[in-house]
């Protein structure tokens, strides 16, 4: 089990919850469990061409995906996958 | 005095928000820009309106998000802008000017975004401000929210100069260092803002705060004598200055405070040990790529993953400027030529600028017969560690005049030959 974070400005479209469980061994296969149990959040998360969207800013525990394998970095079994919006700071 | 505030913008999408604490797009997690009744601006504001506000940057109130907070409001901003001839001189740049950011309240640029950001907050019914920050920002924020009775939270990453971390706790402010990069404070201080119910100037008021920074390009042409510069170079951290005094400079052309169309070359300037913006300049690329343990002396710019990069690089490039960066060395050599040339005494952020503005005049980017304005962002007395041996006592002698003409050689009595 991995547990998601999900930002205030995405949490409309998963009934308000900030954290959802899903199961899975990457970033991708993570985010494809999260989109099947709230589909809305894959237009938000994904581009045209299935890449992570710009603005949208991943992090497996402490990790910027980033510097690691992108949506391959592997997530470990109750690890923590964030979603940050991408804009901040400065 | 009123603001003219509608609300805030994406500015990717175009989606539409009422002006509340909110850091991101719900459509497309793009950033947030306020958008005014311009021509409810355009009909109110004039040169003589402008003259007749307060001695800081309110008087542009206007073209801010909130209305001037006179408790908050410690004196920031309209910092000189002063005629640089003995360093425009060894440049080769006969019209060179120097904003001097030094001297504000908590001397630094940072007392602009702050100040909007606090008024902002209190605005919203906060009762704790917070920030990510490397120095500077939490600097500003502590004093302007110990001035407000405001409680303040301020993160910082580990090894920040001991000048910057005392002028922010003196204030009583929470000062929590993080083991990490600014870029990991600032990736807490993100995910904190939808747990803890503080306004972090930086995260969910960042549309409001970012609007501070246009006050320095405002004051700039109203200094010149209402004309813009034919050029600037801006330090880049986050973007977000270098982006702002761009779009400042045109705002005031659509509200008819300028009489020409601004044409201003937009440079910036970064630290070689952390450059994604000058390095994805010089590549030719369009996205910026981020550094995952920034190295430079200049801390304060020390943001590996800037949030408004991709929109600096642009600004820069279509409108002629360059990005560029200088070494450590470069930078400590910069600060000691503006001191003895201009007698300011600069932060590595102002050595970072004057260095890059030495290249690019060199290089011929910029013009001898540009009018340049060059934006010092800090002052050094926050840096002193950076500075290590290099400025110095060039004596230590007995108090004894003995001592002291051993010291000065013959050549320097009054009468010698």
């Amino acid at each position: 089990m991995i547990t998601v974070r999900i930002p205030s400005a995405m949490r409309g479209l998963t009934d308000g919850a900030a954290h959802v469980e899903v199961e899975g061994m990457t970033v991708r296969e993570a985010l494809d469990a999260l989109v099947v149990r709230h589909p809305a959040l894959g237009a938000r998360l994904f581009d045209d061409q299935g890449k992570v969207r710009r603005f949208v800013n991943l992090y497996v525990g402490e990790d910027d995906i980033r510097f690691s394998e992108g949506l391959d970095t592997a997530v470990p079994e109750g690890g923590t996958l964030s979603i940050l919006p991408a804009v901040a700071g400065g | 005095m009123t603001t003219y505030l509608q609300g805030l913008t994406c500015r990717e999408c175009g989606a539409r928000y009422p002006a509340e604490a909110r850091s991101a797009c719900e459509e497309c997690f793009g950033p947030l820009e306020p958008t005014y009744d311009l021509e409810a601006i355009r009909a109110a504001v004039s040169r003589e309106t402008i003259a007749a506000g307060p001695a800081s940057m309110w008087r542009y109130q206007a073209f801010l998000p909130a209305e001037r907070d006179p408790e908050v409001d410690l004196g920031d901003g309209f910092t000189p802008l002063r005629r640089a001839r003995r360093l425009g001189a060894e440049l080769g740049l006969p019209n060179l000017y120097v904003k001097d950011e030094t001297r504000n309240p908590t001397h630094s640029f940072k007392d602009r975004v702050v100040s909007v950001a606090v008024t902002k907050a209190r605005e919203l019914g906060f009762e704790t401000v917070a920030c990510a920050s490397t120095g500077n920002l939490a600097h500003a924020v502590a004093a302007h929210a110990a001035a407000a009775g405001m409680d303040a939270v301020t993160f910082v990453p580990t090894g920040l100069e001991s000048g910057k971390l005392a002028a922010t706790a003196v204030y009583g402010a929470r000062l929590v260092e993080v083991d990490g990069t600014y870029d990991e404070v600032n990736r807490l201080c993100g995910e904190a803002a939808d747990e803890y119910p503080w306004a972090f100037v930086n995260v969910n008021l960042r549309p409001y705060y970012a609007e501070g920074s246009k006050t320095i390009a405002y004051e700039t042409a109203e200094q010149l004598g209402w004309r813009a510069p034919d050029h600037v170079v801006v330090p880049v951290a986050s973007g977000a200055l270098l982006v702002r005094v761009a779009k400042a400079f045109r705002d005031l052309r659509a509200v008819g405070l300028l009489d020409e169309e601004p044409s201003v070359r937009v440079s910036g300037a970064q630290g070689v040990g952390c450059s994604p913006v000058a390095t994805a300049f010089a590549q030719g690329a369009d996205d910026v790529r981020p550094v995952r343990t920034p190295t430079t002396i200049a801390r304060s710019l020390a943001i590996g993953d800037p949030a408004d990069g991709m929109y600096a690089l642009r600004e820069a490039r279509e409108s002629g400027g360059a990005v560029e960066a200088a070494t450590d060395a470069e930078i400590v050599e910069a600060v000691g030529l503006l001191a003895r040339t201009e007698g300011i005494f600069t932060e590595t952020a102002g050595g970072v600028t004057v260095a890059v503005l030495g290249k690019l005049a060199a290089r011929g980017v910029i013009r001898p017969d540009e009018t340049v304005v060059a934006y010092v962002t800090g002052m050094g007395l926050k840096t002193l560690e950076a500075y290590g041996e290099r400025f110095r006592p060039a004596a230590t002698i007995r108090p004894r005049l003995e001592a002291l003409a051993a010291f000065l050689g013959d050549g320097a009595r009054k009468g010698a030959a």
